[in-house]
């Protein structure tokens, strides 16, 4: 097969924040930029971030970088690497400084200062008042920040190639990355992208689970891309659940729902939180939260004909409330559900939000993996950065506005790091044939015909699958037999088949490797949640309602081959700080 | 006026794919619930909506903002229509 080549100093596979603020740093310093993006660039998930973006400037109330590194350190629940949080926390600031100075429209304040807002985990003084720390761009921040990001690609003449689909990494046997083949969605054809770096920016799985916020394109591609390169996933078993999402739906119904007074009532319309948490009650925290949901639900208590939601009551509240305070959950609501919640309860189930895991960097965003001589060995000429990568600033849970600055700081680090690469190495290397042929044989499977289960049902089950047996409520046998049934259901893949055969905007081929890579994702997911046998932030097991600082103060490593779990040291040493030692995690 | 062809359709349900999960479901759940195939016309305003940043979508099918061109309003009206079945159906 004559296959089409093309060369470039750097590909860059997903065009959110974070793989946009790479490509920037590295066009605007005239090196060869391809970015290859599933979706049109600015249909990137980034787009969908609302509240905002961390940065200790300190407008609002006092703040400084080492009370939001504390924060961030409290909330991973001590599992994030310290010295990638002080970094991200240091970096907060002139990246936000520098996303005004590109034009991102942030709100002001009276005095013409970036606008800095509350939110949860965010401190003062270590541990102290509530800190303001989060500074937006009205409620489109990550609209703003993607839009601007472009733009200025656009001008640094950075090469896109939109709605082209990454398949695999290219990797000789030296282990050197050295591009990825990638399917044209439009034409169906494949072309290999040869370059002498490559990052992944491919954003999250929440797709893997059958509720989530996460729009369709965020099917894990990235990791799985490693994986299947035999490169390791960090800490998959963290992911982050928000308690009230819409049934059936997934999109999140806000803790201001909560907050304004709003309570949650089973079938028999009982306050079920009152045996769940007696003084918190509805306001407890997501974790406890999610669980007493998934428990009612469980012990037969849902709600509706399938007895699959809860109800979230907000009719109490009166209309001026509802419609005043909460206009996006009145307008979700109305879409979504065809209801007043001023005058009906909205049915609500725990829906995935964010992977906290993903492919393993060191603070310059270069992949580590242990090889021969320690936990940390640069794979040669592969990157990751954004939420497919785990550097790990967010340890065993993310707080909310650590996400985009997370993707803006380590995409910029990647950048940084790909100019000192591609001056050491300056060259292509030879890129054998041999290591196109598995890649182009996963093609071909997929284009067998004859009978078959059809994709969209097996991938079906695979999210159903992960939301029983790896959600919120976790064991180990729920789990073990959710590893069973995964193993079983990667067999049905073998025999699924396409019906759909041709080339132009084959969706339904697309479609097909996303389930390969969400199938991927979910073993990896499953498989180091069955591995910890503590609680620790998102993930919290019954069977373990402890953390275990002695046993399990450490990543988890999992490999494709074996389906393997390994342990991997977390980096407890800041740069220039004290390290922040483990403490009860309570707010 | 000639209908879309097959590879048009295929074409539109990729650009369906969006950043937000809420215009994923109303775009996906339109395309599916279509009992004809659409005219040109329809297709070329589908296509001019698709092409809107999904920020503008969100304001005019989420947020009650309709939009000021007559054609896309229906369309607009069109594809929230098709969501409310669906709720409908399924609450059934
Ligand atoms: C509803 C919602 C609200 C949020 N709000 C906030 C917030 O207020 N603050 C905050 O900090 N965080 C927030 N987050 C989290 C944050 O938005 C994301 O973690 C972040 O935007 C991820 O950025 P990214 O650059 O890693 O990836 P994305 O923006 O997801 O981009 C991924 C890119 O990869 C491309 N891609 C993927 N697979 C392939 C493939 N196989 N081939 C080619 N291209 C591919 C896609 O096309 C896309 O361009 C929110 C998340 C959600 C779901």
């Amino acid at each position: 097969m004559g296959l089409q080549h093309r060369h470039f100093d750097a590909l860059i596979i997903g065009a959110g924040g974070a793989g946009l603020n790479a490509a920037l740093r590295l066009a605007s310093a005239n090196h060869r930029v391809a970015v290859v993006s599933k979706v049109f660039p600015t249909r990137s998930h980034t787009v969908a971030a609302q509240g905002g973006v961390n940065a200790a400037l300190a407008n609002v109330l006092p703040d400084n970088w080492h009370w939001h590194m504390f924060d961030t350190v409290k909330g991973s629940d001590y599992l994030g690497d310290q010295d990638a949080i002080e970094t991200m926390c240091r970096e907060a600031i002139p990246t936000v400084y520098e996303l005004e100075h590109a034009g991102v429209p942030f709100s002001r304040l009276d005095n013409g200062k970036i606008y800095q807002r509350a939110f949860g985990g965010m401190s003062q003084n270590f541990g102290g008042e509530q800190a303001a720390r989060t500074c937006a761009a009205a409620d489109r921040t990550g609209h703003a920040i993607l839009h601007t990001l472009y733009q200025q690609n656009i001008r640094a003449r950075t090469h896109f190639f939109d709605e082209v689909f990454a398949v695999d990494l290219l990797r000789d046997d030296a282990g050197v990355v050295l591009g990825a083949l990638v399917l044209d969605i439009a034409t169906g054809e494949p072309l290999v992208i040869e370059s002498k770096t490559t990052l992944l920016a491919t954003g999250g799985y929440g797709q893997v689970f059958r509720t989530t916020t996460n729009a369709f394109i965020n099917t894990g591609d990235g990791m799985a891309m490693a994986l299947r390169a035999g490169v390791p996933v960090q800490d998959m078993e963290f992911y982050q659940f928000h308690p009230t999402g819409v049934a059936g739906k997934g999109m999140l119904i806000t803790e201001g729902a909560r907050g304004e007074g709003g309570y949650l009532i089973n079938a028999q319309g009982e306050r079920f939180m009152e045996r769940y948490a007696p003084n918190a009650l509805d306001l407890a925290s997501r974790d406890v939260v999610a669980r007493a949901i998934v428990t009612e639900i469980r012990e037969g208590r849902g709600c509706g004909p399938h007895q699959d939601h809860v109800l979230l009551k907000l009719d109490h509240l009166g209309a001026d409330v509802v419609h005043h305070r909460l206009p996006g959950i009145v307008d979700i609501c109305r879409v979504f559900q065809g209801i007043d919640p001023a005058k009906q309860p909205i049915q609500v189930f725990p829906t995935a939000h964010y992977a906290m895991g993903g492919i393993p960097t060191d603070r310059a965003a270069r992949v580590v993996a242990p090889v021969h001589k320690g936990p940390e060995e640069a794979v040669p000429g592969l990157y990751a950065a954004g939420e497919c990568a785990c550097v790990s600033v967010h340890g065993a849970n993310r707080l909310g506005g650590n996400s985009l600055l997370d993707i803006l700081v380590f995409g910029r680090a990647a950048g940084q790091d790909i100019e000192r690469y591609l001056s050491e190495n300056p060259h292509h290397r030879p890129l054998p044939q041999h290591t196109l042929d598995p890649i182009l044989a996963r093609l071909e499977r997929w284009d067998r015909h004859g009978e078959g289960e059809p994709v969209h049902v097996v991938k079906a089950d695979l999210r159903k699958l992960m939301e029983d047996h790896c959600g919120v409520f976790r064991d180990h046998d729920t789990m073990a037999k959710g590893v069973e049934k995964l193993r079983t259901l990667r067999e049905r893949i073998e025999h699924a088949r396409l019906q759909d055969h041709s080339q132009i905007f084959n969706t339904a081929r697309i479609e097909a490797l996303e389930l390969d890579n969400l199938v991927d994702v979910g073993m990896a997911t499953l498989a180091c949640a069955l591995a910890r046998e503590e609680s620790r932030g998102a993930h919290s097991r019954i069977d373990f309602p402890e953390r275990d600082d002695v046993h399990w103060m450490q990543h988890s490593l999992f490999w494709r081959e074996g389906d393997r779990v390994e342990a991997k040291p977390v980096r407890t040493k800041p740069l220039t700080v004290e390290s922040f030692p483990p403490k009860a995690r309570v707010y | 006026m000639s209908s879309q062809t097959e590879a048009d359709r295929r074409r539109l349900r990729w650009q369906c794919r969006r950043g937000m999960l809420e215009l994923d479901l109303l775009f996906s759940t339109f395309i599916d619930q279509l009992d004809a195939p659409l005219s040109a016309a329809e297709h070329a305003d589908l296509l001019h909506l698709l092409g809107c940043q999904d920020q503008q979508l969100h304001d005019w099918l989420i947020g009650g903002n309709e939009p000021e061109e007559p054609r896309l309003r229906a369309l607009v009206a069109r594809i929230l229509a098709a969501q409310s079945g669906a709720t409908a159906s399924s609450d059934a």
